[in-house]
């Protein structure tokens, strides 16, 4: 992984980087807490459960168990549709959790999530989410936002683009 | 398709080539032009440009003997708008993940009222 970081980098705002050598994607972001407070926040059901999120669906927890070799299953639902992720979990650490993670639509299709807390001092703390898929396609799949309708949309104004003889 | 949208992702993922396209929403440039302000061979910014090229990002006209790159805006708009808008989504999670650990933090404060956050209040 060569991912160069100036160390006087902040993030305020979420940053996203698709890397270059493996199907992956990065996320940074930067939070007024601990790594404790933020561990927490990603173990305990009842915590997690209020900002998963999307805010347009209802999400509740099937199954939920945060520890090593444990696995987990959440349902996003709106208006009938009901969209399931599962998965397990390799190894969840004091500021480290290493999940698996499966988006039922396609349940062949399974990402290695490390997320990891980095205690920046003074009550902030760094999140870093490293999101491994199996294949480019699948990565590429995961960013332009899966289930979204826009995907297709983007797929065949690209299309266009791409066959319209310009390129 | 995806393998085309898997190129441009791994084109821009480079910070030199990213530095390349920036300098292309400006102005077409010759190879030598946008070699200049690198520290790398002309073989090396050649190999960059045949990624970007690859990818759809950039094309050189054929007829004009300079031979400039061009840039491709509406393929490289289309990539920036959805990583933009996967960056929405999880930054919209973010925040509310914010909430969530200013009420941990309200209920902590409640529930220790000796406070361990040094002595001066």
């Amino acid at each position: 992984m060569t991912t160069i970081q100036n160390p006087q980098t902040r993030y305020p705002e979420a940053a996203i980087l698709a890397d270059e050598h493996v199907p992956a994607v990065h996320i940074w972001r930067d939070f007024d807490a601990t790594p404790q407070q933020l561990m927490r926040a990603h173990t305990d059901p009842d915590l997690f459960v209020q900002w998963i999120g999307p805010d347009s669906l209802t999400t509740h927890i099937d199954h939920w168990d945060c520890r090593t070799l444990g696995s987990y299953r959440y349902v996003a639902a709106r208006d009938g549709e009901e969209y399931a992720f599962r998965g397990t979990f390799p190894s969840v650490g004091e500021d480290r959790i290493v999940q698996t993670f499966t988006w039922e639509g396609m349940p062949d299709a399974v990402a290695l999530e490390t997320l990891t807390f980095e205690d920046l001092g003074e009550g902030r703390t760094r999140l870093h989410a490293f999101s491994l898929c199996d294949s480019f396609e699948g990565r590429d799949a995961m960013l332009s936002s899966g289930m979204d309708v826009g995907l297709r949309e983007g797929y065949a104004k690209l299309d266009r683009l791409l066959t319209g003889g310009s390129l | 398709m995806t393998d085309q949208l898997s190129r441009v992702f791994a084109a821009l993922a480079d910070p030199t080539r990213r530095d390349m396209v920036v300098r292309l929403t400006e102005a077409d440039h010759t190879v030598s032009d946008l070699a200049a302000p690198y520290d790398v061979s002309l073989q090396a910014v050649s190999k960059h440009l045949k990624v970007l090229q690859e990818a759809g990002l950039v094309t050189r006209s054929r007829d004009a003997q300079r031979r400039p790159v061009h840039l491709e805006a509406e393929v490289f708009d289309l990539m920036t708008k959805w990583i933009e808008r996967y960056r929405r989504q999880a930054e919209e999670r973010f925040s509310r993940l914010d909430a969530v650990m200013a009420r941990l933090q309200d209920t902590e404060t409640e529930a220790i009222p000796q406070s361990q956050e040094g002595t001066a209040s």
